[in-house]
């Protein structure tokens, strides 16, 4: 309990006193000082004080209506959403139940500010912030506690003691570190450097292990499908699920972006992928990664007239007539190109991926080189 | 004294609270410290609300996200949708995808929760900078009150990586977009980068871990740590007790304004519902995060003006002004990523963390401090202040630089390298003009004090000269300047002013004359005419002596 100090009134001195009396030697005893403190309404059972009680009982009243409206809508109110052309009442709802919250929470918030600001005493109350340090006893005291209780304990003179705990902590914080950390662990090893499109003697004996390039519902990609100028997002055919469970459309490095170039456009190729279009001489198609270089999101709005890919997320641009070469924005390298090839099945031509990628596709990372 | 008998009042409490507060001092002995949380006394001001508009955001926040923890599935298993949104029926999905619009089309009510839940982390983080914004324009984080700050810091921290995380788990193609570079930044730091990569999503991106990873991360491992911090920096301000502007009965050693029990408990708790009334409003008039628009996350797809919640948006804008250098050293990689989204930030937090003790050092000041500061008194701080906003204003801006190129027709790249020249261009300027302007605000304070108030009498001299007569603000020396030093408290600049007016009284008086309740102004008047018998020559000084400049 609180030591009293030889100023405050004793027990029998506070039983004597009135409520408000004692309430002040209360607030006394804890450094608060009421230096104003007034009757909002001093003389009772005024029309203005019943005004103002009235006005917030009105307010805790519409709380409660809010509340009971709420609860009607919430039942009643038809909330399932239907086609457009249909009744459309359902778009009421949230609506509907949105304001009546509003009205609930609102005026019991205004009735209790009201409350506190219209009927509740006016009060000016200043309390003492006791900021001083500790005392030098304090101080002085608890140092040699604690300068004791270390010298007790021998740690100080005993290093071999000191120095084997030190070890034990480590485990201590090492072993669940492992234990979590370790469990967590995967080893990426080369797994970023390959995509689906990689040559698979297995499942393609066929095409001497080329995949087939298909759309997003498993349709084969030919090239009649595309209009000059035009594109379409291409997967590896692969419908065989990785240790990751993801098959050819849902791996995340598989979006691939075929282009048709209108007569007449040229591709200046990089080095070493000059012959990674369709037909080798003078390409008509090209393919490239749709996973941006920066930061991996789809590039996927091309524009037909400038001939450049961009990505939505941070603004980088790839030029497709310089094998998507990154020319603005904080890209800095070009999009991965995909080797394309033409198989003939049944009489129909197929696109087939002729090879992988040949750099990591995707954003780069410490290992990418 | 009072006439009562003590002998009336036996050791057994009269009254109702009495009694019952009896009922748990008898087991707890805590009739001390209780009564001292109850007269403790908080002060008020409008800027003081910041704070607690984030932790009424908060408990919203625990108390919607209960709710929907109910009926939300963490699970990337691939289902096909058979729900009543029927332009969505048949596609495949994740289950967190599938629930969330669950929760939007079958749950009744369903969806304005998830609205109210979304624009209460919206809230939160912005009432959190906002009022750390408070906080270092008035110097509040000042000694003795270090420590509150660094975890003021932590909790805006961790706040973002809170809304990241909820942002992420409906799976829907926006929020999968933002984890594609959440990877993207972690494959981009040194060394470990795909090491960290893979632990996190449980392989290459995106695995099937990440939501149920992150979901346990959003509703019990950071708000656990949150409220623990929320709760040490709330005792904290209990302990040290908060901080005050200078005024009549506010000073070094003694805090003013109003006991908790009860005008204030009542004041905010009926805050807590004005800001939850808000919310509400928000949830259910205006549309949030609408995912069933966007479609399940697909890494083929990305839809353009794709843009995080607003708290992520100055790293947004950071990734896209930062211009395309890579470093290729030894066969190894250091992609451009790292710079803007690792590096920047960090360098963010460290200073932000090192500012308190970075001033303090500057201008060695080692003592505590319980006044607050007018932002104009302390020119470099707030200097410094507008510096730092400005730079992360224009990051903010260059995050949604595509929709402000869409909407007044002007080209991206222009955008981008408005973006790149004016975060180098205009920080100083800030600097500069804020530096200036609160110059100029200290000049006219001090005018003020020297020579008094602008009454807008002009007069004319016998001697044909015209002078401007002000009102001085208190005694004045022989040469009819004012007396009254600077006390770091705003100083009237007109005659309406003056006085114990509220500067909202002008403003309240606009529409109808001010006038007090009619039975305080009868005891005013009485007072005041009690006041003139007593003393017939009054203390009023005639304003027309007074000093012309």
């Amino acid at each position: 309990m609180t030591t009293t100090h030889s100023e405050e009134p004793t027990a029998e001195e506070l039983r004597a006193m009135t409520p408000e009396q004692v309430m002040l030697a209360g607030a006394e005893a804890d450094g608060v000082h009421i230096v104003h403190r007034r009757d909002r309404f001093p003389i009772r059972g005024t029309r203005a004080e019943k005004r103002a009680e009235r006005a917030i009982a009105l307010c805790f009243t519409i709380s409660a209506l809010g509340g009971v409206g709420f609860v009607v809508a919430f039942v009643a109110m038809p909330y399932h959403w239907h086609l457009p052309g249909t009744p459309q009442n359902f778009k009421f709802y949230t609506p509907a139940l949105g304001g009546l919250l509003t009205i609930m929470l609102l005026f019991m918030g205004l009735g209790l500010v009201l409350w506190a600001k219209w009927l509740m005493p006016e009060e000016e109350v200043v309390q003492d912030r006791h900021d001083e340090p500790s005392s030098d006893e304090d101080k002085i005291m608890t140092e040699a506690t604690l300068a004791v209780g270390l010298a007790d304990t021998g740690l100080p003179r005993r290093s071999l003691i000191l120095r084997s705990l030190g070890l034990a902590g480590g485990a201590l914080a090492a072993v669940p570190l492992v234990a979590l950390v370790g469990a967590m662990i995967k080893k990426p090893g080369t797994q970023l450097h390959y995509t689906m499109f990689r040559r698979n003697k297995a499942l393609f004996p066929d095409t001497d292990g080329r995949v087939p390039l298909v759309y997003s519902d498993w349709r084969r990609v030919s090239p009649g499908d595309l209009l000059p100028g035009g594109i379409a997002t291409i997967f590896p055919g692969v419908h065989e699920e990785d240790a990751q469970g993801k098959n050819g459309l849902t791996s995340a490095s598989s979006p691939t972006l075929l282009i048709r170039l209108r007569p007449g456009q040229n591709v200046k190729s990089r080095k070493g992928q000059a012959d990674y279009g369709w037909p080798k001489e003078n390409p008509e198609y090209v393919a490239f990664s749709k996973i941006c270089t920066h930061a991996g999101c789809p590039a996927s709005l091309y524009e037909q007239q400038t001939t450049r890919l961009l990505c939505p997320c941070h603004q980088s641009q790839f030029e497709v007539l310089e094998d998507a070469k990154p020319v603005f924005g904080p890209a800095t390298r070009s999009l991965p190109k995909l080797p394309l090839d033409v198989v003939i099945e049944d009489g129909v031509q197929y696109f087939v991926a002729r090879n992988d990628f040949n750099e990591p596709i995707g954003p780069g990372y410490w290992e990418r080189a | 004294m009072s006439t009562a008998a003590p002998s009336r009042r036996s050791e057994q409490p009269r009254t109702r609270p009495g009694r019952a507060a009896k009922f748990f001092d008898d087991r707890l002995n805590i009739a001390g410290p209780l009564r001292k949380q109850l007269n403790k006394v908080f002060p008020d001001h409008w800027s003081f609300m910041m704070g607690e508009i984030a932790l009424y955001s908060f408990i919203i926040l625990l108390l919607t996200g209960t709710y929907l923890t109910f009926f939300f599935d963490p699970s990337m298993v691939e289902t096909v949708y058979h729900g009543r949104y029927v332009p969505l029926q048949g596609i495949t999905m994740s289950k967190a995808y599938e629930s969330t619009l669950n929760i939007t089309f079958d749950v009744r009510g369903g969806l304005i929760v998830r609205q109210i839940h979304h624009w209460a982390a919206l809230l939160f983080v912005a009432a959190m900078l906002i009022h750390m914004i408070r906080v270092f324009f008035t110097g509040a984080f000042r000694k003795p009150r270090e420590l509150n700050w660094l975890i003021g810091l932590t909790l805006i921290m961790l706040g973002i990586i809170e809304g990241f995380a909820g942002y992420s788990l409906p799976d829907d193609l926006l929020s999968g977009t933002g984890l594609r570079i959440a990877d993207a930044i972690m494959l981009s730091i040194p060394v470990v980068g795909t090491w960290v990569s893979f632990l996190v999503f449980g392989g290459p991106f995106p695995g099937d871990l990440i939501i149920g990873r992150f979901y346990i991360a959003h509703v019990l491992l950071i708000p656990a740590i949150l409220a623990a911090l929320i709760g040490v920096h709330l005792a904290l301000i209990v302990r040290q007790k908060h901080t005050q502007f200078p005024g009549p009965g506010h000073s070094e050693h003694q805090v003013s304004g109003e006991r908790v029990f009860p005008t204030y408990a009542a004041k905010a708790g009926g805050f807590f519902f004005i800001v939850f009334a808000s919310l509400t409003a928000l949830g259910g008039f205006a549309q949030i995060n609408p995912v069933w628009l966007y479609g399940p996350y697909n890494p083929a797809q990305v839809s353009s003006g794709s843009q995080p919640d607003w708290y992520m948006m100055f790293l947004d804008g950071s990734t896209r002004l930062f211009p395309s250098w890579e470093i290729r050293l030894w066969g190894y990689d250091l992609p451009p990523l790292f710079w803007p989204t690792v590096v920047l930030p960090g360098i963010l937090v460290t200073l932000a963390a090192a500012y308190p003790f970075i001033e303090a050092k500057m201008t060695n000041d080692t003592a505590h401090h319980h006044l607050l500061q007018r932002p104009r008194d302390v020119p470099v701080r707030t200097a410094l202040g507008s510096m730092a906003l400005t730079f992360y204003a224009v990051l903010f801006l260059s995050g949604g630089n595509d929709l402000i190129a869409n909407a007044f027709d002007i080209s991206l790249n222009a955008m981008t390298w408005g973006g790149r020249i004016f975060l180098l261009v205009l920080p100083p300027l800030a600097y500069g003009f804020a530096y200036r302007v609160c110059l100029g605000l200290q000049r006219h304070d001090r005018e003020v004090l020297e020579h008094g108030v602008e009454t807008g009498i002009i007069r004319v001299l016998p001697n044909g000269e015209f002078i401007e007569v002000h009102q001085p603000l208190g005694p004045v020396d022989e040469h009819g300047h004012g007396r009254l030093p600077y006390a770091g408290t705003p100083v009237p600049k007109r005659m309406g002013q003056l006085g114990a007016t509220s500067p909202l009284r002008h403003l309240r008086g606009f529409f109808y004359p001010v006038t007090e309740k009619p039975e305080i102004q009868a005891a005013l008047d009485e007072l005041a005419a009690r006041a003139a018998d007593q003393s017939p020559q009054g203390e009023l000084t005639d304003s027309s002596t007074s000093s012309t400049d």
